[in-house]
């Protein structure tokens, strides 16, 4: 459920990398203060552990397709939510740098959407409250697995929610949600059995892994309710904030939605002088100012005008044209550096 | 398991990153900075974009081409890891049927373009993303992380991961190794049995840290770590900063497309 670059618009996937940098600069001081200097290696080596566990893949029951774990939860409880957060964000990192799962801009959305739910819901809100005075082996799964699937379902919704106020899909929220969430809730449910299945067999093997990594519990229980919902809450006028002023600096990328709701798009372009003035030189250096072909069947443009939004078939034309040139120019670039490369290599 | 090779076959990239090419020199900071940028331009298009977002190949092609790196490397990796923007992109076609534009007589619905401009804007970033691991090697990225003031802490245990990906990672292969010549068929894969394996795994690899962690102290660690500090800005860095970012501007805000296709259009009148 990686989010892709694609799907995301600049406002979107700006607010969403603010919130997550935000967070990480959180965790990284609370570490700072209190970290055992185990921690780092112990930190690096787990989110290395994740990659190698995710090659091991198991048969999902009843279907026969096979699957890996995610681990967010596992990392959570074995390391303490803001060790954990910040694990799952290199883990992310790499991930988008190698194996382009989702890509830079998105980065950011999945960091909040895989970390923020099992570090800072699923951890110190459902897991240490339940096991918190009782760890039997039932008790440790029963609490696994709920914070695993909630955390999923959150991350999920979130997937959902970033999509739409992109406004990148067509599909209708209610579609989005059903397609969502039961896949996420089977998904969590599996993932919380096999992460409280490993919980308990370590726990067997060391249990001091578990139950006993003190700088790590010592730092884990400072989490309160209160606490986290005064993060939340800052964090979110950061991500207003960072919201607004994409808007109010990039009105290209929201031009479309402003443009659905008050029908005027021509306000930005007084806003900003620079554009204006290219805009101005546009209009001179273009051959024909207003951008269209001399259409040769009108009859049929004026057919198509009344779908929304009435593009005419001579601009139409010329994209494409225009599009095979540009792509070809593309191409004997690339060839050309190739070219210049292999000579100089010679030379 | 011919899926996850692939998928986990990141040694690639990395011997890749070890190049010496006119874009492997270029600042860390400048590459990040300048991709960035690049994907932000690319992502602001509406969703019925499609003939402008061509000029911005010219970015992930020079390199691909000035790094020397070969495409069909990239490539592979790109149609991996499609299925999710394929996924939400398909549902478009089937939605917005309106027709908006028809080139020679030929009916193209909204949902199509939608369609084709995610995933032309899909393989653009993604491939950006590849190549910028690709032309500048992972250490490199977490020196401009450092270098860009993200929390020590965070850059320090990112290194560490990608030290120790390598070698955990041959170890589950071994685990899967032993697994598979253990087993028949679908047998093996029961979650009892994987559940017992990522165990082994996780404590093992916890052992491990612990005696990196010994190594580190009797080596004299103190609680910090120095990170290699390789590259300077200098005089081309800025330029490449500058030239690639006002053509990203240009491309932005002049339809060039329309531009060339029109008087290619209006020669043949």
């Amino acid at each position: 459920m990686h989010m892709a670059d694609a799907l995301l618009s600049p406002a979107v996937g700006g607010a969403m990398w603010a919130g997550s940098l935000g967070t990480i600069i959180y965790c990284a001081k609370k570490l700072r203060d209190k970290m055992d200097e185990k921690m780092i290696p112990l930190m690096g080596v787990l989110g290395a552990f994740i990659f190698a566990g995710q090659m091991i893949n198991f048969t999902i029951p009843g279907t026969g397709s096979s699957g890996h774990i995610g681990g967010g939860m596992l990392l959570a409880i074995l390391l303490g939510p803001y060790a954990a957060f910040l694990v799952i964000a290199s883990v992310l990192t790499v991930q988008a740098f190698f194996f382009a799962d989702g890509g830079l801009l998105a980065l950011g959305a999945n960091i909040w959407n895989l970390g923020i739910y099992p570090c800072f819901i699923g951890y110190p809100l459902i897991y240490r409250a339940i096991v918190r005075k009782n760890n039997s082996p039932k008790l440790i799964t029963f609490a696994t697995v709920l914070s695993v699937a909630i955390g999923l379902q959150l991350g999920a919704l979130s997937v959902v929610l970033e999509t739409r106020m992109s406004g990148i899909t067509e599909l209708p929220l209610g579609t989005f949600l059903l397609l969502m969430q039961p896949i996420h809730l089977a998904v969590g449910l599996i993932e919380g059995f096999a992460t409280a299945g490993i919980i308990l067999y370590v726990r067997t093997l060391r249990p001091d892994i578990v139950d006993d990594i003190e700088g790590v519990k010592s730092v884990a229980s400072g989490v309160s309710l209160k606490k986290v919902l005064i993060t939340m809450g800052i964090l979110a006028l950061i991500t207003g904030g960072a919201f607004s002023w994409f808007a109010s600096n990039h009105p290209d990328g929201l031009e479309w939605s402003i443009e659905k709701i008050y029908g005027k798009p021509e306000i930005h372009r007084k806003l900003n002088p620079v554009s204006e003035n290219l805009a101005k030189l546009q209009e001179k250096t273009a051959i024909l100012p207003d951008y269209s072909l001399p259409s040769k069947d009108g009859g049929k443009a004026e057919e198509t005008a009344p779908s929304w939004p009435a593009v005419e078939p001579g601009t139409s034309i010329s994209g494409i044209i225009g599009g095979l040139m540009v792509l070809g120019l593309v191409i004997v670039f690339g060839f050309g550096i190739k070219a210049m490369r292999k000579m100089r290599d010679r030379a | 398991m011919s899926f996850d090779l692939e998928f986990f076959n990141i040694g690639y990239l990395d011997t890749l990153s070890y190049k010496d090419t006119f874009v492997h020199r270029i600042d860390p900071r400048i590459k990040i900075i300048v991709s960035f940028i690049f994907i932000l331009f690319v992502v602001s298009f509406q969703k019925y974009e499609v003939s402008a977002l061509m000029p911005f190949f010219l970015y992930p092609v020079f390199l691909l081409t000035a790094g020397n790196i070969p495409l069909k490397a990239i490539a592979k990796k790109i149609v991996f890891v499609s299925p999710f923007a394929v996924f939400i992109g398909i549902f478009n076609p089937l939605l917005d049927t309106g027709v908006i534009l028809s080139p020679f007589g030929i009916p193209v619905s909204g949902g199509w373009l939608s369609f084709i401009s995610i995933i032309m804007k899909f393989v653009l970033t993604v491939s950006t993303a590849l190549l910028l691991i690709a032309v500048t090697s992972f250490p490199g990225i977490c020196e401009a992380l450092e270098r860009l003031k993200l929390p020590k802490v965070f850059v320090i245990q990112l290194l560490f991961l990608y030290r120790y990906l390598f070698v955990l990672l041959e170890e589950s292969l071994r685990m899967i190794r032993a697994r598979d010549a253990r087993s028949f068929g679908k047998r093996g894969k029961e979650m009892k049995t994987f559940i017992r394996l990522i165990s082994v795994l996780l404590i093992r690899s916890v052992e491990r840290a612990e005696r990196i962690f010994c190594a580190m102290l009797s080596r004299g660690f103190r609680g910090e770590i120095k990170v290699l500090r390789r590259h300077t800005i200098n005089a081309y860095d800025i330029l490449f900063l500058i030239i690639s970012v006002t053509m990203f501007y240009l491309f932005r805000s002049f339809h060039i497309v329309n531009i060339i296709g029109e008087t290619v259009g209006r020669s043949f009148r």
